[in-house]
């Protein structure tokens, strides 16, 4: 449905895409992830139509952004980063605006948007001035903006971003829901949401691809990767110098003091191995009394920054 | 095309800003109508002459806004992601500035009218003197508008169409003295010339053709601006 070949985007010097090709079959949802300034929001921008690219070609259900911007944008529902509102509009007026801009069939669009309004529960608030509504209900109408017209493919950019907990469950209903009939790109910096929403990942960073895989078997990879939070009672030079010294500890430190010679640490483990009893036995040797030791899910920077040091190394070797 | 004016139409007459400045614009022609009147003669056609310089300062603050603000709150990608093209949308933006004009011309039948109803003399000349003048708004809301794609500061873009206007109206006062091939330019871009000559109820093709190709021009170039900026922004 969406096949992108050797994309590339300059700003001037800056490469901000750098040869980037990946394909999404028709009813997928991609997950796109990478960090602030990755490139993510460029390629989405250039998929929709917003930003030309600098070389290489995007093709919508067979046809090219460049030669046919319309049949592109036709088939095309896009969240911003930042919602494209106009505050001064109701809800039902803007939606009711933005249907004609996206030429929606006239005779259908009062059942159309009322099916969307209830869809990403904005009915209540159809009257109300955009102006006035929070950034949750904003990001609602953003949606709803989106899903006009009916469009085959929704490309939205951090569709979670400002929601309360509550409202991100519904919201990933949502979008899951329509992707029955839809193929949907997704970016995220939340990475349960991937794991729960999308079928397969694209991990970019500098915009470069590092990695491509389904959400399972990226955090199978990375699980290798764990880390521990310590709160020990001690003189902090001797804990800190017998943690570094057990074998398989990667990198070791203080972060902050909690209370009278009580110190928080952070600690990196390179292999699965579990050596939490070690670390318990070191500390008893030297008296340091452990108050508490938790280890912390691989966030997505931990998997990130693993996925760049060691596929992203790989990819380049096989070249 | 439509869409996108009769939304910005109906955002201007949400806002104050269309009734003030159409209550600005119909105050300063009374202000100028009432002795014409008073003289006995109450020729529109010489009010008409006299008023069209205060659309310098009308024009601007209805305009500036137009796309400045698609700019700065991000809908431009709104728009330039929907599957209007983009002329379509800078004619549709244009048209719903014109369109405000309009009110300012279809309320000032009014004068006319009186004139008419106290059985006073209307000239033929009225006639090309409202198609110069409409002419020439639509020339300053074309200004207005490609200001407006020049930068997200609405006060900026104001400021813009208003250099851009006043200096199109004086630059046949120093067209003379500049002479030579600038002096030409200066002489053939001057609205205040062109303008005069509708007011003095002549109606000639060269001068319809100017204003309407100047407006055509102003929207082009608006299209370039915009397309231009896609390609450079960061």
């Amino acid at each position: 449905m969406i096949e992108i070949k050797n994309l590339v985007k300059h700003y001037g010097q800056v490469v901000a895409v750098d040869d980037i090709s990946f394909k999404v079959k028709e009813g997928e949802i991609l997950g796109f992830l990478g960090p602030n300034g990755s490139g993510k929001s460029t390629t989405m921008n250039i998929i929709t139509g917003y930003l030309p690219s600098t070389s290489g070609t995007v093709e919508v259900a067979g046809y090219d952004i460049t030669t046919h911007p319309e049949e592109v944008k036709k088939r095309i529902g896009y969240l911003p980063e930042q919602p494209p509102l106009y505050k001064d509009m109701t809800v039902t007026e803007y939606l009711s605006f933005v249907s004609d801009l996206k030429k929606a069939p006239k005779s259908k669009k009062k059942s159309e948007l009322s099916d969307i309004m209830e869809l990403v529960g904005l009915t209540d608030h159809r009257k109300r001035l955009i102006d006035n509504l929070s950034k949750g209900y904003r990001q609602r109408v953003g949606l709803a903006q989106a899903l006009v017209g009916n469009p085959k493919v929704l490309i939205l950019d951090e569709p979670t971003v400002g929601l309360d907990p509550k409202q991100i469950v519904e919201i990933r209903r949502v979008i899951k829901g329509l992707a029955t009939d839809r193929t949907i790109i997704l970016s995220t910096h939340i990475l349960p949401e991937v794991s729960m929403i999308c079928e397969r990942v694209v991990i970019i960073n500098k915009g470069k691809i590092v990695a491509e895989d389904t959400p399972d078997r990226l955090s199978a990879s990375l699980s290798k990767i764990a880390k521990l939070n310590l709160t020990v009672k001690g003189d902090k030079d001797k804990v800190l110098k017998t943690l570094g010294n057990i074998p398989n500890v990667r990198y070791v430190t203080m972060t902050t003091k909690a209370e009278d010679s009580v110190f928080k640490y952070v600690l990196e483990t390179g292999s699965d191995k579990d050596i939490r009893e070690e670390i318990f036995y070191k500390m008893a040797e030297i008296k340091a009394p452990i108050l508490e030791i938790r280890p912390t899910a691989a966030t997505l920077e931990d998997i990130f920054i693993s996925v760049v040091s060691s596929d992203g190394i790989k990819h380049t070797e096989e070249e | 095309m439509l869409a996108v004016a009769r939304k910005e139409i109906a955002g201007y007459f949400k806002s104050p800003i269309a009734y003030v400045l159409i209550g600005v614009y119909v105050l300063i022609m009374s202000i100028y109508f009432h002795p014409a009147l008073k003289a006995g003669y109450g020729d529109f056609v010489d009010v008409l002459g006299d008023i069209g310089v205060f659309l310098i300062f009308i024009i601007p603050i209805l305009t500036m806004r137009i796309l400045a603000e698609d700019k700065k709150n991000g809908t431009e990608v709104l728009l330039l992601t929907s599957p209007t093209s983009l002329p379509r949308i800078v004619i549709g933006k244009f048209l719903a500035t014109f369109t405000v004009f309009l009110v300012i011309v279809v309320i000032s039948f009014i004068y006319p009218l009186i004139v008419v109803i106290f059985e006073g003399v209307i000239t033929i000349q009225l006639v090309g003197a409202y198609i110069g003048f409409i002419l020439l708004g639509a020339a300053f809301c074309a200004v207005g508008v490609f200001s407006s794609s020049l930068t997200e500061n609405q006060i900026i873009a104001a400021v813009i169409s208003l250099v851009i206007m006043f200096a199109m109206w004086i630059a046949d006062q120093y067209a003379a003295t500049v002479g030579g091939v600038l002096g030409g330019i200066m002489e053939w871009i001057s609205v205040l010339s062109r303008y005069k000559v509708f007011t003095d109820g002549l109606l000639t093709l060269e001068n319809i053709v100017f204003f309407l190709s100047f407006t055509a021009l102003m929207l082009y170039l608006t299209v370039r601006v915009i397309e231009r900026r896609r390609w450079v922004q960061g």
